[in-house]
């Protein structure tokens, strides 16, 4: 697996979490660049399709990363979140996906060291475990 | 296929336009804006956009309740599911219900190196067998698990109730551990590539294992595998849906007559569209219902033929009008004085279910019943309890 680059996209609500990449950026810290990040109005609006189209396309990890339980702008995004992601995390199973390929995260808006060691360990863990089963599929499609 | 080739194969050209199917489509007595008799003409005249780019061709539930009055024999259904792989290529897929995810399940089940766990709720309990000749198709299940459990639904808890009446009839089935989705959903929503590639794999793997018989306890997944797959793949063996085998083992006598035990309860049952107009199984589930010491079988208002549809079909434009289809289906279901409402089919139970939790009821509250798979019903009568909304 030399010289695999792993894709992962970032589902990041737009009051915490993509705030703190804004600020490991403007504070220099260095993250790998294999991350894209979506910014979204909440963690609560992450919906299981997106997250399944992402794998769809070919990535090889979703992060979903919000405010913390009490921070949300919205009362009670965070919660949802995770019943959503409880969920989908079963369906994953039954389709033989590693349970690393998708992570939940609670990221501050003053956290931006903490966003940068969650990408540098997800990208980490995403190197050991190799390319997405649904790269080849994919790939036969391109 | 073009438009012209869908016309022609499903007998849309002896169209009278007399307008039978509208009348008695149950998606027309809400929506009045849907009318097959217009899609219909629609393309005969030559109106392609019209058609294909119109919401309303994703709202038939291709219940097959039109052709059945159809004097001139046109398969809509069929022309519908023809209309909307055109509508898929010029971008429209229709308005999935439970965000799509199902869709893309099925969409990601393509996917060549797949090696899935579909079969970790397996027990102890149940017997089943490498060598065996049978083989039990497992379907959606595990994956509705997670999805419908809020609304109290376990799709697995109708798999083991029917491995469980397996094992009691002597037989010990073989299952897939790498089965695909079937593609009934990909193929009725008009996503033949999908639908294409997972009927490949399956029939891959069944040759392999070298069954002569599958049995279903889905109608849906029975229909896409007696009609839908010839079509499409070469599948060399005999199939069967869990109520039709059952009645089979009654009527021989077998020792699961024996085995029946009495449940004092009146009932009625719900004919699945996918399994009673596509396939003509009617008398099947009432033979078990009857051989049931105890349970008393009323009819509702609409049966048989005439039985009005759970309101979606696909996980397709799910709206207010299906909930409305489906408050008049569990309203015909109260009046019997049932008080269990049998289905032979999940999706059934979803939607059913799904519409006696509804917060949202405008006009007045849905009714409410309890609705159980008919497998369910029959595991409980052997004593072997497939609770069906328990859970872990």
């Amino acid at each position: 697996m030399a010289g695999f680059e792993p894709q992962i996209i970032a589902f990041c609500c737009n009051w915490c979490t993509y705030a703190a990449a804004d600020l490991a950026g403007t504070s220099r810290m260095q993250y790998p660049a294999n991350v894209r990040i979506v910014r979204v109005m909440c963690s609560g609006m992450v919906n299981p399709l997106y997250v399944l189209k992402a794998f769809e396309g070919g990535v090889d990890g979703v992060l979903i990363a919000g405010c913390h339980l009490t921070d949300c702008h919205y009362i009670d995004g965070p919660t949802k979140c995770d019943a959503m992601v409880d969920k989908l995390r079963e369906m994953l199973h039954v389709l033989g996906l590693e349970d690393e390929r998708l992570r939940r995260e609670m990221v501050a808006a003053s956290e931006g060291v903490l966003f940068a060691r969650v990408i540098k360990e997800m990208v980490e863990q995403l190197k050991k475990i190799g390319p997405s089963p649904f790269k080849a599929r994919t790939e036969a499609l391109a | 296929m073009n438009l012209e080739d869908i016309i022609k194969d499903t007998n849309t050209y002896y169209c009278l336009e007399c307008g039978k199917c509208t009348s008695v489509c149950p998606v027309a007595r809400y929506d009045k804006c849907f009318s097959p008799r217009m899609i219909i003409e629609n393309a005969l005249l030559g109106f392609e956009d019209e058609l294909v780019l119109d919401r309303e061709l994703f709202s038939c539930l291709t219940c097959y309740m039109c052709q059945s009055e159809c004097p001139s024999d046109v398969d809509f259904p069929v022309f519908v599911r023809e209309a909307r792989s055109l509508a898929q290529g010029k971008g429209q897929h229709g308005i999935c219900a439970h965000s799509g995810q199902l869709q893309s399940l099925a969409r990601l089940m393509t996917s060549p190196n797949l090696k899935q766990k579909r079969l970790e709720w397996l027990s102890q309990e149940h017997r089943v067998s490498e060598k065996s000749d049978v083989l039990f198709w497992v379907g959606c299940a595990p994956y509705f698990e997670p999805i419908f459990e809020d609304i109290g639904f376990s799709a697995l808890g109708i798999t083991k109730a029917s491995l469980k009446i397996l094992n009691s009839l002597g037989i010990e089935p073989k299952l897939l551990p790498n089965e695909r989705c079937c593609g009934h959903d990909a193929l009725w929503t008009g996503d033949v590539d999908t639908f294409k590639k997972l009927a490949e794999y399956n029939a891959a793997q069944i040759k392999e294992a070298g069954v002569k018989k599958i049995v279903f306890a889905c109608p849906e997944g029975y229909r896409t595998f007696k009609l839908d797959y010839p079509d499409y793949v070469d599948l060399d063996c005999e199939v069967q849906h869990i109520s039709e085998l059952l009645a089979e083992k009654i009527a021989e006598n077998s020792h699961l007559s024996g085995k029946l035990m009495e449940i004092k309860k009146k009932v009625t049952y719900q004919d699945p569209c996918r399994l009673g107009r596509h396939l003509g199984v009617y008398d099947a589930p009432r033979k078990i219902l009857e051989a049931i010491p105890g349970i008393e079988l009323v009819e509702m208002k609409h049966s048989g033929l005439e039985a009005i549809c759970c309101g979606t079909s696909a996980f397709t434009n799910c709206d207010s009008y299906s909930n409305a289809l489906r408050a008049e289906r569990l309203s015909e279901a109260v009046e019997t004085g049932a008080e269990l409402l049998i289905t032979a089919c999940p999706k059934c139970q979803t939607h059913f279910r799904c519409a006696q939790v509804d917060k949202g009821e405008e006009h007045r509250p849905t009714p409410k019943i309890e609705v159980i798979d008919l497998i369910n019903l029959v595991a409980d009568a052997i004593g072997e309890g497939g609770k069906s909304s328990k859970k872990k």
